[in-house]
């Protein structure tokens, strides 16, 4: 059973650690304490050298050394500290970096309430699990066979047939009922290639709608979308040897994954907030009248400093944008500050969670509004910023990739 | 007889004190035990639930973290009985802590707005330091109404090699 040791500040005294331990058995990991003793736990401290008021904080950060120091040997560590408190986050972060500058282990963090449910961890214990038990997949550099990648996004559905290291046909349907969609952006796939369905040697699915559609199709591989879109994008940079991190922006949320010699190494996944995603700029393009498509260049021609925009919210935000142009402000402008907007609440709350590794892949439908790629950079002070080839169908690569290594179904 | 308060309000040697001399002390552990106890629940190690927090609101406002009013669903409680209280300040691990410095302050805080005796010490760093601490708080628990209980023992409360006893580090 995978080991995931829990390193927080008192998860118990929110009523979360029944929900954490819930998330971690669904995908056969185990949660552990890293024992340490009240000696230690001042030795530690002061080792460490932060300065923290709160006794569990103290026990975090002992607990944090105990991994580094080799004393508690997990497969990976899941670091939680409480939201809104500013002492929690300081220690969080540098716990986690402490972790990961100091050992190969794989980390997650997140920031709980009394609502964190088991749903809302299970892609992160899922993804800490698949790097631990699904090295050897993940390794995969080469696409081999023909295969098939479906990818159930909240907002669309992407389908990839893949044949010996070539994308050989691409699906993309709006998410309504999820076997209906994942079937049309198949038949999408298969157009023009001569294959169908019973050709496919292998199903790899992915996305929120990866549990439906794997029962439905059988298929063989079923991973959540954080490694399998690492998977798919450093494969499609041709960034597999080396460092990079994988930035989607999502419809629903968003995705920064880390990735050492094509396995991820460390990702962080929020959401919730629309104004930080996909669908901001979904509303603006809707707004100014223009097809998501122009969205883009739009913004390459605008300046985003020209409009009012005081509210990262998706009601106010909008509502600021309309006041621009209302007052004679030019729509790249507003499309301009649209896309400077999303990608500096993302950088605010997720891509300060994570120490960014060149180059920075980009992927997922909103790679495609080059504004919005343009405004990570700018925001990220100027770093190379890729978009490979079929970004907008990440996942459903990198199921396909990863499928073709786990046999024929006709065998 | 009085409830006293005690902060960290999971000292056993503070609910010791309070108990020789006939007070009842408020402790956290009766609390925690009540729960653990509780055949409805089933969410380990404490069986606090996403319910705990919510009534900690009473305490603190949504913006504070949950960490916070789930500690407070259960330290508050205590604090609104107490008729008195007694502060260690200062306190290492072994003496007990609830662990969040926030919800040390806001505790401390209640207990000093309230209307009642409180006692403030500093955690003491030797031995005279400990002997006086002791005696202030016996002083302090006499004062209060009826007290000067059971005094069994009272000469030695804490025994040879007080601090150790005291949790010192």
């Amino acid at each position: 059973m995978v080991k995931i040791a829990l390193v927080s500040c008192g998860t118990e005294y929110s009523g979360v650690q029944k929900e954490i331990e819930k998330a971690a058995l669904k995908f056969g990991a185990e949660i552990i304490l890293p024992e340490i003793d009240l000696d230690y736990i001042n030795e530690a401290y002061e080792k460490f050298g932060f300065s923290a008021q709160s006794s569990s904080l103290k026990l975090m950060i002992a607990r944090a050394m105990s991994i580094v120091e080799g004393k508690c040997k997990p497969d990976a560590v899941f670091i939680a500290t409480c939201f809104r408190c500013a002492e929690g986050a300081l220690v969080r972060n540098e716990v986690r970096r402490f972790i990961q500058n100091n050992t190969r282990i794989p980390v997650v963090t997140y920031s709980f309430t009394e609502r964190t449910k088991a749903d809302e961890l299970f892609i992160r214990m899922e993804a800490l699990a698949t790097t631990v038990t699904r090295r050897s997949i993940l390794a995969r550099e080469k696409q081999e066979g023909l295969t098939l990648g479906l990818d159930s996004g909240s907002t669309t559905t992407k389908a990839v047939l893949m044949e010996n290291n070539k994308v050989i046909g691409t699906g993309w349907t709006s998410t309504k009922d999820i076997i209906e969609s994942a079937q049309t952006a198949a038949a999408e796939a298969f157009e023009g290639t001569g294959y169908n369905w019973d050709d496919v040697e292998g199903i790899g699915t992915t996305g929120y709608g990866r549990f439906t559609m794997g029962q439905e199709f059988g298929a063989e591989l079923i991973q959540e979308e954080l490694s399998v879109n690492a998977k798919g994008a450093v494969y499609l940079a041709d960034c597999q040897k080396g460092e990079a991190t994988v930035l989607d922006i999502g419809g629903m949320d968003n995705k920064v994954i880390t990735v050492n010699n094509g396995i991820p190494d460390n990702f962080t996944m929020g959401g919730i907030c629309a104004g930080a995603s996909g669908r901001f700029l979904d509303m603006t393009s809707r707004r100014l009248d223009v097809d998501i498509t122009e969205l883009g260049p739009l913004a390459v021609q605008g300046d985003w400093r020209k409009a009012m925009l005081n509210s990262y919210c998706i009601v106010f935000g909008i509502q600021d944008l309309v006041t621009t142009l209302a007052a004679g402000g030019s729509k790249a402008d507003v499309a301009a500050a649209a896309c400077h907007s999303v990608s500096e609440q993302v950088y605010e709350q997720q891509l300060q969670e994570i120490d960014i590794r060149e180059p920075l892949i980009q992927v997922g439908g909103t790679s495609l509004i080059s504004g919005l790629v343009e405004a990570v950079s700018e925001t990220l002070g100027g770093i190379e910023v890729i978009v490979p080839e079929y970004s907008q169908h990440i996942g459903a690569v990198g199921a396909a990739l990863l499928v073709s290594g786990m046999g024929n179904r006709h065998e | 007889m009085v409830k006293v308060a005690i902060y960290p309000p999971n000292s056993l040697i503070l609910a010791d004190l309070i108990e020789r001399k006939g007070h009842t002390p408020l402790a956290l552990q009766k609390q925690i035990r009540q729960k653990i106890k509780d055949p409805e629940i089933d969410s380990p190690p404490m069986n606090i639930t996403e319910e705990d927090p919510i009534k900690g609101l009473k305490y603190a406002a949504i913006e504070v973290p949950s960490g916070v009013r789930g500690r407070m669903s259960i330290i508050g409680p205590l604090i609104d009985a107490a008729e008195a209280a007694i502060i260690v300040d200062g306190a290492p691990f072994g003496f007990g802590c609830v662990g969040c410095a926030r919800t040390n302050e806001l505790s401390i805080f209640c207990l000093r707005k309230k209307d009642i005796p409180v006692l403030e010490v500093v955690y003491p760093s030797d031995e005279d330091e400990t002997m006086l601490m002791v005696n202030q708080i016996m002083d302090f628990l006499d004062s209060l109404p009826g007290g000067g209980g059971d005094l069994e023992g009272e000469g030695n409360v804490l025994g040879e090699g007080s601090e150790e006893n005291l949790g010192g580090q």
